[in-house]
């Protein structure tokens, strides 16, 4: 990691964010995060952390009550339809339950090629052709785009989910738990393919995990929440070896390690 | 001295019990062996569909209409499999526990918990009244929910997932079982409770000489509670042995690639990017 | 998977009784067939003039007759067809009125803050405690009776309870990933509506529109027998009812004709709702 100040303007950015929610419970206080092309940041806590409140602003799902998010350095106007699809089309999410993301009553090829669709991005031949191709670039055959997704099992579901949200060659990817709810045996698989996927497209990254080693395995910046609260960030090799705050060591301390 | 837990052969097929499975269906889970000695501790690791969840099902004898079990469970001397339910209810609660993953789901959600942990107090160990009550508190205190007032008189949705996870440990262990049986108690939970509530099962599994069948798809997890395991793989066991041994040397292919998995995410730990 | 998700997804996948349901479909098409073979015949063909009072006074089934005649010597067997259909044109009508606005009220709910929900949810709540003949009378006495007031009185009263059903449909859908990830596709709530949540409510709804097709047809009946239906001779079964009632003694067939038609239609409706409730599963399709 360099000193040298990011030139570029971040894809994403949060400044001093906080989210209050109606009935006036607090869930963000002060929460800063840039991320710029090709950069990967993991967001760790655990639960009531406020993970996925974060999450929903970095998405543009919700409005930050206080402090701003910017897109490409400019606000995010939901009156301004084209650059909010080109932000839709640039930053792109998977979620946390394979089993809950895909439509059940649609065939795997439309479900991937929907990005498309609703943005704009292709016609419908182009956008078959893009699907297939993502679909292959998860690691997954070009008929699957026929099935549905009960034929599928978690992982594959996961790697569906994934090749939706590549399908419109997004900047920035937005990963909530992508693992969470998958095996052991399935999860290395899904952290090697986004690795893969970063590589090959730089595509840049944000995790938001409560697992310290899915985050250690992507990112290369880590940011700790607590309570809605930011309470270390910095390069993972620093956050995970010489932790600053108590709370850090604590987490850490509580990971199941193989023993060496 | 014989086993406290001996399955022989056994093997769980979707279908009823009266005509013959399901056309060509797969076994749920095929000719497993395992034993488990008084005080022994065992791990039984797999991904979902291995036929994990359905062992520690088929102990009990809860498996179900839907299924249908053969081959040889022997729990305490009891054979299992084909026994009518009056000759299984001695043994649930009195010589196995059962946790699971999901204590929202093992908790009765319109019931106070003192009043659940009370019921299998009370049938098992015949308490009554102030004795009952006290029973109640110190079975809290022993889970290290030093609150007794409040927490007994707390719905389960009150409470903390850690905090509901450790009633359900009370109450599985209630009736001073033999064995324990975990079936991915901490999966639903946070790393800092998890480490706690394993801290917790290992102690009480220790100080009360149980034996401890640990059931989980996280290697690290299973390492930390026993010293040997059993790896299973759409529903046979493919591996056994000591952790150490499984984790430096695996043999099988579904094994290999287990180890493979939690060794990368543990070495991202000692590496990262 | 713990296990009792592991117990559950066994079940799930049981197939149940896969045979007995499909006879209940096939029973179902082949009542409501017959009464829509003998509806669709008589738009092109009655056995005698609706108004024709030849025949002989409540005689019994004959060769020329064939379920005999009315009070006013009127063929039975052609006022039947005609109330068949009538009673499939009152089902799909008031079926068709009810789903509309239930499906747009239900989904405005699902989609509206907590106190707009709230208020349409009580407002919902007292048209369906209203019992939906009452409703359907109140709406018949004051716009005067004729069919189509009373397909549109069955229909508002139906599409109460259309709504509500739609509303917690939409919202289990609304509060699926999938919905969150067709937002961050691109897709506006408009085709959120017509790609996502529609699709799969259906199955669900369907099958409670096809019930209330059969509650519909009752409803008209009940009304027509109360009188407040369409007079003869384009009178409905319900008529035919009212009008048997004094003669039942006398002249079965009058009152046992209409009644067997009606038990027929919606019990044959009631089999295909069944068997529409097994076919919506889409775990059992399969791709190519």
């Amino acid at each position: 990691m360099t000193d040298a100040p990011i030139t570029t303007t971040p894809i994403l950015e949060l400044d001093a964010v906080g989210f209050r929610y109606r009935g006036g419970q607090e869930a963000l206080a002060d929460v800063s995060l840039a991320v710029g092309a090709g950069e990967a940041v993991g967001i760790v806590g655990q639960s009531g952390a406020g993970k996925s409140t974060l999450l929903r602003l970095l998405l543009g799902l919700d409005r930050p009550t206080t402090g701003s998010v910017r897109f490409d350095g400019g606000a995010l106007d939901p009156r301004d339809r084209t650059r909010v699809r080109r932000f839709r089309a640039s930053v792109q999410a998977v979620f946390q339950d394979p089993y809950s993301s895909l439509d059940p009553r649609q065939r795997i090829g439309r479900i991937v090629a929907e990005p498309l669709r609703s943005l704009r991005l292709a016609t419908t031949e182009q956008a078959t052709v893009r699907a297939t191709e993502a679909l292959e670039a998860v690691g997954l055959p070009a008929d699957a785009a026929s099935r549905f997704p009960h034929e599928f099992s978690g992982g594959q579901r996961q790697r569906i989910a994934i090749a939706r949200a590549i399908v419109p060659n997004p900047r920035l990817l937005l990963a909530d738990e992508p693992v969470s709810a998958l095996d052991m045996s399935t999860r290395i698989q899904i952290i090697e393919l986004l690795a893969e996927l970063r590589a090959s497209n730089g595509l840049a990254l944000v995790m938001v995990s409560h697992d310290l080693g899915t985050v250690a395995a992507l990112c290369e910046r880590t940011m700790v929440l607590r309570h809605g609260q930011v309470v270390e960030a910095g390069a993972t090799a620093q956050v995970l070896h010489d932790p600053a705050e108590a709370y850090t060591k604590q987490l850490i301390a509580a990971i199941p390690r193989l023993p060496r | 001295m014989s086993d406290l837990l001996d399955i022989s052969g056994l093997t769980i097929t979707r279908g009823v019990r009266r005509g013959a499975p399901d056309g060509a269906d797969q076994p749920l889970l095929d000719g497993l062996d395992l034993t488990i000695a008084a005080g022994g501790r065992l791990g039984l690791i797999g991904g979902s569909g291995s036929g994990k969840s359905l062992t520690s099902l088929a102990v009990i004898g809860l498996l179900g209409e839907q299924l249908s079990a053969s081959g040889s469970v022997e729990l305490a001397g009891t054979q299992v499999i084909g026994a009518p339910d009056r000759a299984l209810r001695p043994l649930r609660g009195r010589v196995a526990g059962l946790v699971f993953q999901e204590p929202l789901t093992a908790l009765d959600p319109l019931m106070r918990v003192g009043a659940q942990l009370a019921e299998p107090l009370r049938r098992h160990l015949g308490l009554r009244g102030e004795r009952l009550k006290e029973a109640v508190e110190a079975a809290l205190v022993e889970v290290s929910l030093t609150d007794t007032a409040r927490i007994a008189a707390s719905y389960p949705h009150e409470l903390s997932g850690g905090q509901r996870q450790r009633i359900a440990i009370a109450i599985a262990l209630a009736g001073r079982p033999q064995l324990l049986i975990a079936d991915e108690p901490t999966t639903a939970l946070d790393v800092t409770v998890q480490a706690e509530v394993l801290a917790l099962i290992d102690r009480l599994v220790r100080e009360r000489g149980m034996a401890l069948l640990f059931i989980s798809h996280d290697l690290a997890v299973v390492s930390t509670m026993v010293d040997e395991v059993v790896v299973l793989s759409e529903g046979r066991a493919v591996e056994r042995g000591a952790v150490a041994q499984v984790l430096t040397a695996p043999q099988h292919e579904d094994t290999r690639r287990l180890v493979t998995s939690a060794r990368a995410l543990d070495d991202a730990l000692e590496d990262p990017r | 998977m713990s296990a009792v998700d592991a117990q559950t997804a066994l079940a799930d996948r049981r197939p149940v009784r896969r045979r007995a349901r499909s006879a209940t479909l096939t029973v179902g098409l082949v009542l409501v067939g017959v009464i829509a073979v003998l509806a669709a015949v008589s738009l092109v063909w009655l056995p005698f003039a609706p108004t024709d009072t030849s025949g002989g006074r409540l005689e019994g089934p004959t060769g020329t007759h064939w379920l005999g005649t009315d009070k006013l010597g009127r063929d039975l067997m052609t006022q039947l067809m005609i109330g068949a259909r009538i009673a499939l044109a009152t089902g799909a009508g008031a079926v068709a009125v009810g789903a509309v606005i239930g499906i747009a009220v239900g989904l405005a709910a699902a989609f509206a803050s907590a106190w707009l929900d709230d208020t349409i949810s009580a407002a919902l709540d007292v048209v369906i405690a209203f019992p939906v003949l009452l409703l359907a009378m109140l709406i018949v006495a004051a716009q005067g009776a004729s069919l189509g007031t009373a397909i549109i009185a069955i229909g508002l009263a139906m599409s109460a309870i259309v709504a509500r059903l739609t509303r917690i449909l939409t919202k289990r859908v609304l509060s699926e990933q999938y919905v969150v990830a067709a937002r961050t596709a691109g897709t506006s709530w408009a085709g959120v509506i017509g790609q996502h949540v529609l699709p799969n409510i259906w199955p669900t709804l369907s099958v409670n529109l096809a019930l209330q097709f059969g509650i519909a047809v009752l409803a008209e009946a009940s009304l027509s027998y109360l009188g407040l239906g369409a007079p003869p001779p384009n009178a409905s079964w319900g008529r035919l009812l009212q009008e048997a009632q004094a003669t039942v003694t006398t002249a079965p067939v009058g009152a046992i004709a209409p009644g067997v038609a009606v038990v027929m239609l919606v019990v044959g409706v009631n089999f295909i709702a069944d068997g529409l409730r097994d076919l919506g599963d889409p775990t059992r399709r399969r791709g190519a």
